[in-house]
């Protein structure tokens, strides 16, 4: 794939050495001339010096054959508008924008931009997964679908132990897929399966349901 | 009229002390609190401190009442993408842009920004005197 990286930043510059080693076809653009001169003596001639926003700049790496073009530089605003010039006036097909503010997803997403990483969040994903008190957390995001894939634990003290799953008021987009037992015996619930204490539980949900979900799951 | 502004400059300063003397509701938002030395003393709007870009402040700066947005800070791509979470995210109905940059002015204004390149404008005024 040829893929085109605005910003040659630290992150610029490890994921554009990782697309080399898959055998990519890979450019950069890099505004500051000294980050120019190290990526093209680390990396070979891959990067060319220019403000990654100018249709001009796009123009001349080529950008009308990009299979992908992915912005990483320090600013959401430019990433943003990095990946809209790509998108709009080139036809790029896939468009892939990093941001800082995690409230950015929902802006970038709306305003046609493929796919957004946020470095916030994914750390804030990593704590969620490795600070056991926490009560919710996200394993996974299906992105084009709009759900969400969460685990829950269940705490000895919640109003749900002893119910059955049809005794829970469960948010309509909220499905539970997995239970895991204290003794780790996984089963798939039906409606007559009995909350324990201390089970882990696996759920598919909506964003938009997953407060709902919580709050059935271990009360308020 | 609500209108929010988006950057202390020159043009927004002048800008929102023209409107607030004219009795129209105005906040005015910057990320440097010397800049809001440029208003006049009589200016009875709310300036306040913060990014344009964080929908967070703009809610803070009223944007869900607003009836007008302006983008004017010194950076072309702060301006599009404050003026597109005003028109996209806040509905506002009236959202107005400066874009530096002429070729980035042409792309946004065919996406429906209505946006403005001084660049363009001035060069264009400065050929006319020339000219004339």
């Amino acid at each position: 794939m040829y893929i085109i990286i605005i910003g040659g930043g630290e992150i610029g510059y490890y994921l554009s050495k990782a697309l080399l080693d898959e055998g990519h076809e890979i450019l950069v653009l890099e505004k500051n001339s000294a980050r120019n001169e190290f990526i093209c003596s680390e990396l070979g001639s891959i990067c060319i010096q220019g403000d990654g926003c100018e249709a001009a700049t796009l123009e001349a790496a080529g950008t009308g054959r990009a299979d992908m073009l992915i912005a990483v530089t320090g600013d959401d605003e430019d990433n943003l508008v990095a990946c809209q010039v790509a998108k709009y006036k080139f036809n790029v097909p896939r468009t892939i924008a990093r941001i800082k503010n995690p409230k950015n997803e929902a802006i970038f997403k709306k305003l046609g931009i493929d796919v957004t990483v946020s470095s916030t969040n994914v750390i804030l994903e990593n704590i969620e997964e490795e600070v056991p008190t926490h009560p919710l957390t996200h394993l996974l995001t299906i992105r084009d679908k709009g759900l969400e894939i969460i685990e829950i634990k269940i705490p000895p003290e919640s109003a749900t132990v002893g119910k059955t799953v049809k005794e829970l008021s469960l948010p309509s987009e909220s499905i539970l897929s997995l239970i895991i037992s204290e003794e780790r015996k996984p089963r798939v619930p039906t409606a007559l399966t009995v909350i324990q204490a201390e089970d882990q539980i696996i759920a598919v949900t909506s964003p938009e349901s997953e407060e709902a979900l919580r709050i059935a799951l271990r009360g308020a | 009229m609500k209108v929010v502004i988006m950057g202390c400059g020159r043009v927004g300063a002048q800008l929102a002390a023209l409107l607030d003397s004219e009795g129209h509701k105005v906040a005015i938002l910057d990320t440097d609190d010397y800049s809001f030395q440029r208003l006049p003393s009589a200016f009875s709007g709310t300036a306040l401190l913060g990014n344009g870009t964080d929908e967070d402040i703009l809610k803070r700066a009223g944007i869900e009442e607003a009836d007008v947005f302006v983008a004017v800070t010194q950076g072309d791509n702060r301006n599009v993408m404050a003026a597109q979470i005003a028109k996209h995210m806040f509905n506002v109905p009236k959202v107005i842009c400066r874009i530096y940059d002429p070729l980035r002015r042409e792309l946004y204004s065919t996406l429906g920004l209505e946006a403005f390149s001084p660049t363009t404008i001035f060069a264009q005024i400065l050929k006319e005197k020339i000219e004339s």
